[in-house]
């Protein structure tokens, strides 16, 4: 396959040629050739930490490369930071909107203008624009603030806001992680038929193995900073990807279920509470989750996941309804979740769960420090708090340099490791998790969905949120969807179907 | 990340080992050689800010080690300006280990001192022994009240602790200066507004065989038991962990607006007795002298001290010795008065500055040094 030019629509074709990065003495990039046809709609999959994101650093100019080179429509140019890449026509969208939420989408399209002049002439600039939306094949409302847009709407401003500036070879990082099911077909199926007309060239970061095989025609796979596969998608299976991206790895079996579930322990029936805005509100009229079972609530972040979480962790005022535990009302104290033995599993555990810069000892201690044997104490034991640390680290395989090691020096999976560590020894009867694989590397996914699925096997009723419908497929015996702050679907997992949970997500059923 | 798995992986620790006591020297020692760097540099600044005023730096800080810690008289000297700076220090620091910015302390010295000197009259016929304790039982309320109420509006209306500490503390110097000059003032104090003189069996005295009064025994002993319940109890455990971090202090169901009440009327409390011991020990009465700053002297000794009680106490001696010098620099030097306030102010914006060092400099982090540069 050779890369040469541009197509006549404008799709510029890139080649990377032994991209070699260095950090240190760490390679985080090892001499990796990728060559993307314009034209072509190119997938690039690897775990975290492959390496992916310093690739297209270095092809953004974010980063300089140690040594490789980098072709733009066939001719070698040098990239020393972003605005020489813009310059080349290369554009990124990223896993998050970098749009102005007050301003309106036109607003944001013209100050995104490198020369936007000093005074605006909103007259001429709105011709403009019209005349830019006539020629492009999907449109967004140009008039109302970014906010009022969904999801979907403001991604495809921001491809819009590409092509408005004139990009011709597009990055796409993880585009689809903040959509729907739905909107993410509606946004892809867009950006491949520009491709297909020939007006860009897209490199789209991912990890569903689904959107590479709809939407994709060539993938390539990195393996801890090297080049271990690339092809055309419709020759490669999803277990050929996969087994490029894990490389020798073995990953442990999703761990077997085993035992029915019990008597009810959590039960949350006519709960409302006002949301993060404090305009809306939520409401869980009848939520149930009994002993040996693990209830999944999949659903868009931002739609009460999070106010349900401060719920239960009694941080959120109740307006009306009760949460009761083992039939009993529940206020979430330290001394109510300790006699009912409730445990909490934040989402994003160093920031919602530990104090970075206190050692890992300390953190470990968080649960356990103020109590002896019997109830409560009120001198602190070092010498305890140090020995059971030392056995929680090497029972639970937490990587760290030392126990006096701040937390915030450990990776992010030994940091849930940590948590998981203090939360789950002793008696676990309720378990209230929230994205606990969130940005890990396979192995220690696999190794925590086997925890948590180990304490639903020895009778543990596991309340999980999950914005990864994978995960909660994987893991639940029950599947809830939450949308707008209310719980809109409700099946045993054997029954739930993939499209219509989609749906659900989508608030569109 | 290069973080290498060193547990069971042998059993010897190297010298160089993240585990070995070179290693936990070195990361204790962040905490003191940091905040001495930012002294230094400041100290260094301000040499060359008195070059432009045409002034030696030597002779300067000749001055200040002679008037301040050169004579036995200038050791009294700063002793007895150490202990307000002990308490309202406290007053910062305290506060700061659940991450809160209080620096309103003046505002509960100069309450304290009010409600001492309020009480002083109906005290007056009692036995000192009865008297004083209910004096500071007094002032410490007072001032818990105040720096409580900053807490509590943190905590349960979201206040800003910072704007709400120093506001309040114009509003208590007003307080005081209403009070002292309409219903609780001596009719007999004619220049200087002043509550009644404090009758002499309630008069706080000097530590036997010392030139200074027992504030400073009892600020010491302040400082060590703020270092005991930080350090060695549970409630101060959980103070560090809502400090270190408020979600994952709630997540875990510690009462985060009880830590957050109590260790800021705790610190208030002491700031109270700070103005206790200026009226009882010192001036004789409640009037202005209240107001001079010992609250925001504080601020520098707790953020000097890494908020540590301990390290409070030697950097409030020294803080004091500053202070105690400025007299001796106004005459020798034909400087103003306010060239150690200059002083101060360099020190404080150095320390300010080293707070971005912590957890930057690889020679206090064992875990990274075996990275290559």
């Amino acid at each position: 396959m050779t890369v040469k030019g541009a197509l006549p629509g404008g799709a510029l074709g890139v080649e990377t040629v032994g991209m070699t990065m260095r950090f240190g003495g760490f390679t985080a990039l090892d001499g990796v050739s990728i060559a993307v046809a314009p034209g072509s709609f190119h997938a690039l999959l690897g775990e975290n930490g492959a390496g992916k994101s310093t690739l297209v650093k270095c092809m953004m100019g974010f980063y300089r490369a140690t040594s490789g080179q980098l072709m733009v429509g066939g001719r070698e140019v040098e990239v020393p930071d972003p605005r020489a890449a813009h310059a080349h026509g290369l554009g990124m969208v990223y896993q998050h909107f970098t749009l102005v939420p007050s301003l309106t989408a036109a607003e944001n399209l013209v100050i995104s203008r490198d020369d936007a002049p000093r005074v605006i002439d909103w007259r001429a600039e709105r011709v403009a624009l019209a005349e830019f939306m006539g020629r492009m094949p999907f449109a967004v409302p140009l008039d109302q603030p970014v906010r009022a847009l969904s999801a979907g709407e403001k991604q495809k401003l921001e491809i819009l806001k590409q092509l408005y500036l004139g990009r011709r070879f597009l990055i796409l990082d993880e585009p689809t992680s903040v959509l729907t099911p739905d909107e993410a077909d509606e946004v892809l199926g867009h950006v491949k038929a520009l491709c297909a007309a020939g007006q860009i060239t897209v490199l789209m970061i991912t990890h569903k193995f689904r959107e590479v095989t709809a939407y994709a025609d060539t993938v390539s796979v990195l393996r801890r900073g090297a080049l271990v596969g690339t092809g055309a998608v419709a020759e490669l299976t999803h277990d050929a990807m996969a087994r490029m991206m894990m490389g020798d790895a073995r990953l442990a079996d999703p761990a077997p279920r085993t035992g029915t579930p019990g008597a009810p322990v959590l039960s949350v029936n006519g709960v409302r509470a006002s949301d993060r805005s404090g305009l809306k509100d939520i409401a869980i009229d009848g939520l149930t989750v009994r002993a040996g079972e693990i209830v999944g609530i999949a659903g868009i972040s931002g739609n009460g996941q999070m106010e349900l979480m401060e719920v239960l962790t009694g941080q959120r005022p109740l307006a009306a309804g009760e949460v009761l535990v083992k039939g009993a009302p529940y206020d979430a104290t330290r001394e109510e979740a300790r006699i009912r033995c409730v445990r909490y599993l934040p989402e994003e555990p160093l920031h919602n769960a530990c104090a970075a810069r206190m050692s890992v000892t300390e953190n470990i201690a968080f649960r356990t420090f103020d109590l002896n044997g019997k109830g409560t104490r009120f001198w602190l034991s070092g010498r305890e708090m140090r020995a059971r640390a030392a056995d929680l680290v090497a029972a639970f395989k937490v990587k760290t340099a030392s126990l006096d090691s701040p937390m915030a020096s450990l990776s992010g999976g030994n940091v849930q490791r940590a948590v998981l560590a203090r939360e789950l020894t002793g008696d676990v009867d309720l378990l209230v998790i929230s994205n606990p694989c969130f940005g890990l590397d396979f192995t220690a996914v696999a190794e925590i969905r086997a925890r948590i699925m180990a304490a639903r096997n020895a009778g543990a009723a596991v309340l999980l949120m999950s914005e990864d419908l994978d995960e909660i497929i994987e893991l639940a015996d029950r599947v809830l969807v939450m949308s707008e702050g209310r719980i809109a679907y409700d099946r045993p997992a054997a029954e739930a179907d993939r499209a219509e949970i989609g749906h659900h997500m989508g608030g569109h059923a | 990340m290069a973080t290498v798995d060193q547990i069971g992986t042998s059993g010897r620790r190297s010298l160089l080992s993240p585990e070995g006591w070179l290693a936990a020297l070195a990361r204790r020692s962040e905490a003191v050689v940091i905040p001495v760097g930012a002294l230094l540099a400041g100290l260094l600044v301000f040499g060359l800010f008195l070059l432009t005023q045409g002034k030696s730096p030597a002779e300067f800080y000749a001055l200040v080690y002679k008037a301040g810690f050169g004579t036995s008289f200038s050791w009294q000297n700063t002793l007895s300006r150490t202990a307000p700076l002990l308490f309202a220090a406290l007053c910062v620091a305290l506060p700061a280990r659940l991450g809160l910015v209080v620096i309103g302390g003046e505002g509960a010295i100069v309450l304290g001192g009010v409600a001492c000197g309020a009480l002083a009259g109906a005290v007056s016929g009692m036995p000192g022994a009865l008297g004083i304790p209910l004096m500071a039982l007094a002032g410490g309320l007072a001032g818990a009240v105040w720096i409580g109420a900053v807490g509590a509006l943190r905590h349960f209306r979201g206040v800003n602790e910072t704007i709400a500490s120093l506001l309040m503390a114009y509003i208590a110097i007003a307080l005081m200066n209403h009070l002292v000059e309409g219903p609780l003032r001596d009719p007999a104090s004619l220049n200087k507004p002043s509550t009644a003189p404090l009758a002499d069996q309630l008069r706080i005295g000097d530590i036997p065989g010392w030139d200074v009064h027992w504030g400073l025994a009892l600020g010491i002993v302040a400082c060590l038991l703020s270092w005991v319940l930080i350090e060695r109890t549970t409630w101060g455990f959980a103070a560090r962990i809502a400090g270190g971090n408020v979600r994952a202090a709630q997540v875990q169901g510690l009462p985060v607006g009880r830590l957050i009440v109590g260790f800021t009327a705790l610190g208030g409390a002491f700031a109270g007795l700070a103005g206790v011991f200026e009226v009882a020990a010192v001036h004789g009465a409640a009037n202005a002298s209240l107001a001079t700053g010992y609250g925001y002297t504080g601020i520098l000794v707790a953020f000097l001290a890494r908020h540590n009680p301990l390290a409070i106490i030697p950097v409030a001696v020294l803080l004091a010795g500053f202070e105690a010098s400025s007299g001796l620099i106004q005459r020798r030097m034909d400087l103003p008065d306010a060239t150690v306030l200059v002083l101060q102010g360099f020190v404080f914006v150095a320390i300010l500055l080293s707070e971005t060092l912590y957890g930057r400099l690889k020679i206090f982090a064992p875990e990274r040094w075996g990275e290559r540069a």
